[in-house]
């Protein structure tokens, strides 16, 4: 491998109640970085309550019991840090960057409401955020350009009954049906420190950040276990193409398009991941040099994956068609690539083209303590050792062209697709 | 282990730990091109960043977008190569290369390892000096601006944005986009690029900034071997189009672009702001963070956590060599978008009335001072502030004394800033949105002459 290769110092332990810590000092600026993920996500909802996961996430950025309402981002931001939280299918995350010195803040702030959040809980601030959290619907899903696909394309690739299935950012009546019992219900299943992972990343003493986490953490007692999520399996491929058409406030078509392929980070997905690239990474890839710079038909062209760890993953490819050219010539335009690929394989330069850009987002995404640490809680919650971090790479370039073939021809076929595609409404008039 | 700590105390600060932002060493090359590198040995990489002094600003007149479409199109060609091939050799080396115009300066960049710095850098310099601009390449990636901004224009909040600073900067270049609107994109041809690159890409305007895993004697050599002998006329592009302060809005005055049906309304409510060089320019950014840029801030804290109006609300000066806008971002639940103007309009005015409370300005340079490092972990986000600097002139000094001056900033700078730099009479209320719903309450508002307009009848788009 050229010189980025990557060997991260990576330390883990585990608190007596389950918490698992994860360590990796870096002097090089006095900055640290404190990242929980939680295992729960939209997956874990109940049903009639889509969209709790994430109203959830913004009701712990309500106080705690000894922090005041959106006391937690004034008192992070009065330290000079940075903060968020962010809700995803199968895990929430919340986290931290802080000048060195204030580490310790950091960690009470997250352990405060970890373990005594619903003190702070009242029906006033549930309805507030009740109110945020439809606003961003309208603004993130409802009021934008394709808008819906994030709702509708899951919709397609998985079963109703399939946790992946629903809505993300959740329905405006499921939004409103959720009350202060379901709050108290779900903090206790899901928000324990054995359902847990804290990483500290940057310049700090490990001994001292441990004891720091121990005075903290150690308190809070260990949860009764969190129930299961239904059978996430499903069988290998979708079986047939399914097509969606929507009418939509737009300039352009777009059309997405989608394979069942396997669970991220098992064996068989770093060829999909690989495929992607080959596809869609960078404008030298196959889908914006054939459909944007060649053909002409497309003004945008991509292709990744959208790494869910659980029972299946998926390969997306999207095409924006330019104005006026019909989305059934972006499309079969999108597919001629995709059958060519099947068909004939990958070049090695290609294979390598893709190899070095992966690894050089890699490592761009490493520069920042922040986005290191969400890696660590990610490799810790989703794989059970976040030292795999250090490996991954060789994951990708253990992949060889044959093998890229291969994949090609198992996944990507047409018994394996759903497409959605978005076409502009026929003349949609303007009120005087 | 002690199990006696008291979970409702919070815990003091550590030691403060040191921070400085990375060294820079300045060397100009006989050819006049500069050359700056900041060594940052974290990891193995390293940005290399060209700043051209080619901003949309110096944009000929009835040539709007060229220096944007130009830096779009310099890796379409160059010798043998086509655009292709160019993309080939970046993706090859793990990296794109990147280039854009703003309105002050022409940035390029790559970020690459520095095994494969020689060679991505051997063609980032062949770009900048000989780029061939393909005729067809060109037309495509015209036909791409033009895609572009029909996209942007079918979304609330591009169409905000460009209506909002059309309004505001009536008849002025700072009135339309960068990358030029419909019928200046169409008149740009190949000779228009070529010209512009001609007389405002050279050694002379050019600064090279080298921030990573690299020595300055390294970085002068590798600049010297690659761009030592080029030799141009080419000046600087100048800023005919920049705006002054004192060219503001008549009077204040309300305009509804129509969106029919639209569940929200995208809101914009501002005026001319400041340039860049303003004596004031760190007080006003402190006044900026407690009125509407932070999350605790004012407009935030009304409209999102006591109203529940919005998923956000922010502010912003977007200071450039010219004034550029001051502005209030939002999209609010349609129903209730006159109120969320009223309370818009009220923190301003509050925010001239009184000075802020200590808690409020120490929050806001706390904040300000205390993330300084965490803004600049990567080398890109070094490169992009020293490109800053630069076209500013603020020098190096500006980054090591930023955190003490920002911590001087006192309550009554605050509020001066305010008073001299907030000006309700002036200000415009634009918003996105659906008339029908929107139409009377903003019109009873009595916020100036109040008028809906239609989405796609652009009174910029002549020019």
């Amino acid at each position: 491998m050229p010189d980025s290769t990557l060997q991260l110092p990576i330390a883990t332990h585990t608190l007596a109640n389950g918490l698992r810590v994860v360590l990796s000092e870096d002097h090089a600026t006095p900055i640290v970085a404190v990242n929980l993920w939680y295992h729960v996500g939209s997956a874990n909802e109940r049903e009639g309550r889509t969209g709790f996961a994430h109203l959830f996430e913004h009701m712990l950025f309500q106080g705690s019991e000894h922090v005041g309402a959106n006391e937690h981002f004034e008192l992070v931001q009065r330290a000079g840090g940075t903060l968020n939280g962010s809700t995803w299918l199968d895990r929430t995350n919340y986290f931290e960057t802080v000048p060195a010195h204030q580490l310790e803040l950091a960690l009470w702030l997250e352990a405060d409401r970890m373990g005594r959040l619903l003190p702070a809980m009242t029906q006033e601030k549930l309805d507030t955020q009740r109110d945020v959290v439809k606003n961003e619907r309208r603004w993130s899903v409802d009021n934008q350009p394709y808008g819906t696909w994030w709702e509708r394309l899951p919709a397609l690739c998985f079963p109703p009954e399939h946790p992946f299935h629903h809505s993300l950012i959740g329905s405006m009546d499921d939004l409103s049906a959720a009350s202060l019992e379901d709050v108290a219900e779900f903090f206790r299943t899901y928000y324990t420190p054995d359902n847990a992972v804290l990483s500290i990343v940057g310049d700090f003493e490990p001994q001292a950040a441990l004891a720091m986490v121990e005075r903290h953490f150690g308190g809070i007692p260990r949860g009764v276990g969190r129930p299961a999520l239904p059978p996430m399996e499903l069988p290998p491929r979708f079986g047939s193409w399914r097509r969606e058409v929507v009418e939509d406030d737009v300039a352009a078509a777009r059309t997405f398009l989608a394979f069942r392929v396997p669970p991220c980070g098992s064996d068989g997905w770093y060829a999909l991941a690989l495929l992607a690239s080959v596809l869609g990474l960078g404008e030298g890839a196959r889908l914006p040099r054939a459909l944007v710079r060649e053909q002409r038909v497309a003004s945008d062209a991509g292709a990744f994956t959208f790494d869910l760890t659980k029972g299946a993953d998926l390969l997306i490819c999207d095409v924006t068609a330019r104005p006026g050219v019909p989305v059934s010539t972006a499309l079969e335009a999108l597919v001629a690539e995709v059958e060519r690929l099947r068909r004939d394989g990958v070049a090695p330069a290609e294979r390598e083209r893709a190899l070095a850009l992966i690894e050089a987002s890699w490592l761009l995404q490493l520069q920042s303590a922040g986005q290191r640490a969400d890696k660590l809680s990610q490799f810790a919650t989703y794989y059970g050792d976040p030292r795999r971090l250090n490996d991954e790479l060789a994951r990708y370039r253990a992949v060889d062209v044959a093998a890229l073939q291969a994949a090609a021809q198992r996944w990507l076929g047409e018994d394996n697709r759903v497409s959605l595609s978005y076409v502009p409404k026929p003349a949609a008039q303007e009120a005087a | 282990m002690s199990r006696t700590v008291n979970s409702a105390v919070r815990p003091s600060p550590g030691a403060v730990r040191p921070y400085q932002f990375p060294e820079t060493a300045e060397t100009t090359l006989p050819n006049g091109l500069r050359v700056v590198v900041a060594p940052m040995r974290r990891l193995p990489i390293v940005t290399v960043l060209a700043l051209v002094d080619a901003g949309a600003a110096g944009d000929p007149a009835a040539h709007d977008g060229v220096a944007a479409l130009t830096a779009r199109t310099l890796a379409e060609g160059s010798g043998a190569l086509d655009g292709a091939a160019i993309a080939d050799r970046f993706e090859g080396l793990g990296t794109s290369f990147d280039a854009s115009a703003d309105w002050d300066s022409t940035v390029a960049r790559v970020t690459v390892t520095p095994s494969r710095l020689e060679a991505a850098f051997s063609l980032f310099s062949q770009l900048l000096r000989a780029p061939s601009f393909p005729a067809a390449d060109v037309a495509r990636r015209r036909e791409e601006r033009l895609d572009d901004l029909a996209q942007l224009l079918a979304e609330p909040r591009g169409l905000a944005d460009i209506r909002f600073t059309g309004f505001v900067y009536a008849g002025a270049r700072y009135g339309r986009p960068i990358g030029g609107q419909a019928a200046s994109v169409r008149r740009l041809e190949r000779e228009a690029l070529r010209a512009f690159h001609a007389a405002h890409y050279g050694p002379r305007t050019t600064t090279l900034f080298f921030v990573g895993d690299i020595t300055v004697d390294a970085a002068v050599a590798l600049a010297a071997r690659h761009m030592g002998d080029w030799t141009s006329s080419a000046a600087a592009a100048g800023s005919a189009g920049v705006v002054h302060a004192t060219m503001r809005p008549e009077s204040r005055r309300t305009r509804i672009v129509t969106k029919a049906d639209a569940p929200q309304s995208e809101l914009r409510v501002g005026h001319v702001g400041v340039a860049r060089s303003h004596p004031d320019y760190l007080a006003i950014t402190v006044m900026n963070a407690i009125l509407g840029g932070l999350f605790s801030s004012r407009i935030n804290l009304n409209l999102r956590e006591r109203h529940a109006f919005t998923y956000g609300a922010s502010s912003g000066f977007d200071a450039r060599r010219g004034a550029g806008p001051f502005v209030v971002s939002t999209a609010v639940k349609s129903e209730v978008t006159d109120r969320a103007v009223q309370e818009i309009l009220r923190e301003i005015d509050a925010m001239r009335a009184a000075p802020p409370t200590v808690a409020e300005l120490s929050l806001a340079t706390e904040y300000l001072a205390g993330v300084f490092p965490i803004r600049f972990e990567t080398t890109a986000a070094v490169a992009g502030a020293l490109a800053g600097a630069t076209v500013h002139g603020l020098g190096a000094e500006w980054f090591r004394t930023y955190r003490d001056r920002v911590q001087a900033i006192t309550v009554e700078d605050v509020h001066r800033a305010a008073q001299e730099q907030l000006d309700p009479a002036r200000l415009l209320v634009l918003a996105v949105g659906d008339p029908a719903t929107i139409g009377a309450p903003l019109e009873a508002l009595g916020h100036g002459d109040c008028a809906v307009v239609s989405a796609t009848d652009d009174p910029t788009e002549d020019a």
